[in-house]
């Protein structure tokens, strides 16, 4: 089996410089709204005393759990031994470190306090499962960074499937804790499942596969390097299988709560009378988001297309911001039941559909988020040696050999 | 005997009654003041304060409790969606019978309060006599704690307030609910719901101690079926309800 060997890119033409000072512009647009959002207060951006969690969140949750999804493509190589995937991994690592970067850094911007963050690191409570994640996500940033080492440094490769491993069950666990911060949420009609917790982690999945693919092209078509469709037919069926999966869930999720007599007013909402939320849903995250993509990707012609296999990417990744949107957004903008079987109304928008409207700010903010992550892996692949030269089918036949 | 010494021992006895009075004051005043904490005694708890709502007393359209609160506490009485409201009036009717009731919410000061587990920093605590708070210095507005909730009693600070009440200190960015007026019952007094509610005459809003036998809102919770809102989710709220 002879090595693939991974080359940084030479990083010096115009078309890369643009690239950088387009994400760097968008990340200065992001601070600077993070800046405005500080210094006047939410009142500038669409959030309320109803829904308290807005844009940022949908954007941020949404790379936080891409990231782990990232990793995936890295442990399929090392926890289950397919060779294929190896040449893979650096980039897998580094888009989970870029992505989860990204992600936190609008969490951070959007708190209250955001120069508090010092005290998030200083005192905990270890029942909240917010603080779990503070050690999940550090704890993932570090293992995933060892994790990159090992495979890169030639004298540490013995300790790349340990810590491929450790990558692997952290990320479940990251995972578990983003989709837990919603299934613990008991009081909300929206949230209060166990199940959330394993539908992020196949989300997740899929998410984070469309932007590895979305990214591996880009990057391969840009610099010129022969990108086989043996690898690419192989990482689009997996993206097919991850989309059904997530679908599948979403039925589950669904289909339980439609059982349920007390959630059928969340079920109507977020199925059939909310509006903005039951078009996301439906259009976004179904049609768009899935059946679509899941469609082309079958396709026997168009699933063999490098075009179409970028455009079903590009709409797993909006249809997973719709999740965001109505998973998050949704479930706020559902009232919470204080009396069951009574009308409730109240100066403080008790039994109302909530309101929020999106400012620009949080907007930039979320797109900031991307942009980060966007600068980190632009740079990084420019400095160090994470794409592979080739993954040209002959390269591949001859590093994978008969192991398929 | 003459006038004159009539009025005399008429004078020097009020003077007498007076200065006993002016004597017996300050251990009168302290005797009330001992129901209250000193400054530097902990919380303790084998106290447990609640209030017990009786919804049958409480008038709708009456918002007398709500605007006591907002006097209280130094808030704006705004009610657009970015305005904090720690107590309001819910307007309730049954779906099928139409019978109506209206009672104020605030934090029910929970037991098991959601808010505490979810906060991360631990800047939502409650205090050992039962009362939920938000540690003003360690919240990083997170949000978390309204997310989690049942009563919607949380309200974010969305912007910079002016003319604060210097007893209850306020901040941009950070969240706050209902005190349960902890500035005043530390000094032996009443919520200002329930004394705006009792000023109004309809006394449906009882502040106590629940752990106190000879309490009336114990003895009012021992004798008559009152109600939990949530009861569902075992939170085991210090705010009971009457008549709902």
């Amino acid at each position: 089996m002879s090595a693939i060997s991974l080359r940084q890119i030479e990083g010096r033409s115009m078309g890369y410089y643009m690239l950088l000072a387009a994400f760097g512009l968008f990340v200065l647009f992001g601070l600077g709204s993070a800046l405005y959002m500080e210094h006047n207060g939410h009142i500038v951006t669409g959030m309320n005393n109803q829904v308290v969690w807005g844009m940022p969140h949908v954007f941020a949750v949404f790379l936080i759990v891409a990231a782990s999804g990232a990793l995936n493509v890295a442990s399929i190589g090392s926890v289950f031994g397919k060779s294929m995937y190896k040449p893979l991994a650096p980039l897998s690592g580094l888009l989970a470190i870029a992505l989860l970067g990204g992600g936190l850094t609008v969490l951070m911007l959007d708190l209250g306090r955001p120069d508090r963050v010092i005290v998030a690191m200083t005192y905990y409570n270890f029942k909240s499962v917010f603080a779990w994640n503070v050690f999940l996500y550090t704890g993932f940033f570090t293992i995933v960074a060892a994790y990159i080492w090992t495979m890169m440094e030639r004298r540490m490769n013995a300790f790349t499937k340990p810590l491929g491993v450790a990558a692997f069950i952290w990320r479940l666990l990251l995972t578990t804790g983003t989709g837990s911060i919603f299934g613990f949420l008991v009081a909300r009609q929206a949230y209060d499942s166990a199940l959330l917790a394993p539908m992020f982690i196949i989300m997740s999945f899929a998410y984070g596969l469309a932007i590895y693919l979305l990214v591996l092209m880009v990057a391969f078509n840009e610099t010129g390097r022969p990108l086989g469709d043996k690898v690419l037919l192989r990482l689009k069926k997996l993206l097919a299988v991850f989309i059904s999966a997530s679908l599948y869930f979403v039925a589950v999720f669904h289909m339980t709560n439609l059982y349920f007599a007390k959630k059928h007013g969340i079920e109507s909402f977020i199925l059939m009378n909310g509006g903005i939320y039951t078009q996301l849903f439906w259009i976004g995250q179904i049609l768009l988001g899935g059946i679509v993509p899941l469609a082309i990707l079958f396709h026997p012609a168009l699933g063999k297309s490098r075009t179409w296999i970028a455009v079903s990417s590009v709409l797993v990744i909006l249809g997973g911001l719709a999740q965001m949107y109505v998973t998050i957004i949704g479930g706020q903008a559902f009232p919470l039941e204080l009396f069951p079987g009574m009308h409730e109304s109240s100066s403080f928008f008790d039994g109302v559909i909530h309101g929020y409207k999106p400012s620009l700010p949080e907007i930039m903010l979320g797109i900031g988020g991307i942009a980060i992550a966007g600068v980190i892996t632009t740079f990084a692949i420019k400095i160090l040696n994470f794409l592979p030269a080739s993954l040209e089918d002959k390269v591949m036949d001859a590093h994978h050999g008969a192991k398929q | 005997m003459s006038d004159v010494n009539q009025s005399r021992r008429e004078f020097l006895g009020k003077t007498a009654a007076a200065t006993a009075g002016l004597a017996i004051a300050p251990g009168v005043m302290l005797i009330d003041m001992a129901h209250g904490r000193a400054p530097e005694d902990a919380a303790s708890s084998s106290v447990r304060w609640g209030m017990l709502v009786d919804s049958n007393q409480c008038k709708p359209g009456c918002n007398d409790c709500v605007t006591g609160c907002n006097k209280e506490n130094g808030l704006s009485g705004g009610t657009s969606e970015t305005d904090s409201q720690w107590i309001r009036k819910v307007e309730l009717k049954d779906l099928r019978s139409g019978i109506t009731a209206s009672l104020p919410m605030m934090c029910q000061h929970c037991a098991e309060p959601p808010c505490v587990d979810v906060c991360p920093t631990g800047a939502s605590f409650k205090r050992a006599d039962g009362i939920v708070l938000v540690d003003k210095h360690i919240c990083i507005g997170c949000r978390y704690c309204v997310m989690a909730c049942p009563y919607k009693a949380r309200s974010f600070v969305h912007e910079e307030l002016t003319d604060q009440n210097p007893d209850v200190p306020r901040g941009k960015g950070v969240v706050e609910s209902c005190t349960m007026c902890v500035h005043r019952i530390d000094k032996g007094q009443n919520t200002a719901c329930a004394d705006a509610c009792s000023a109004a005459g309809h006394n449906a809003i009882i502040f106590g101690d629940l752990n106190d036998p000879n309490s009336e809102i114990a003895k009012r919770v021992a004798t008559y079926a009152t109600k939990q809102v949530r009861a569902d989710l075992g939170l085991n709220p210090g705010v009971r309800y009457q008549g709902i």
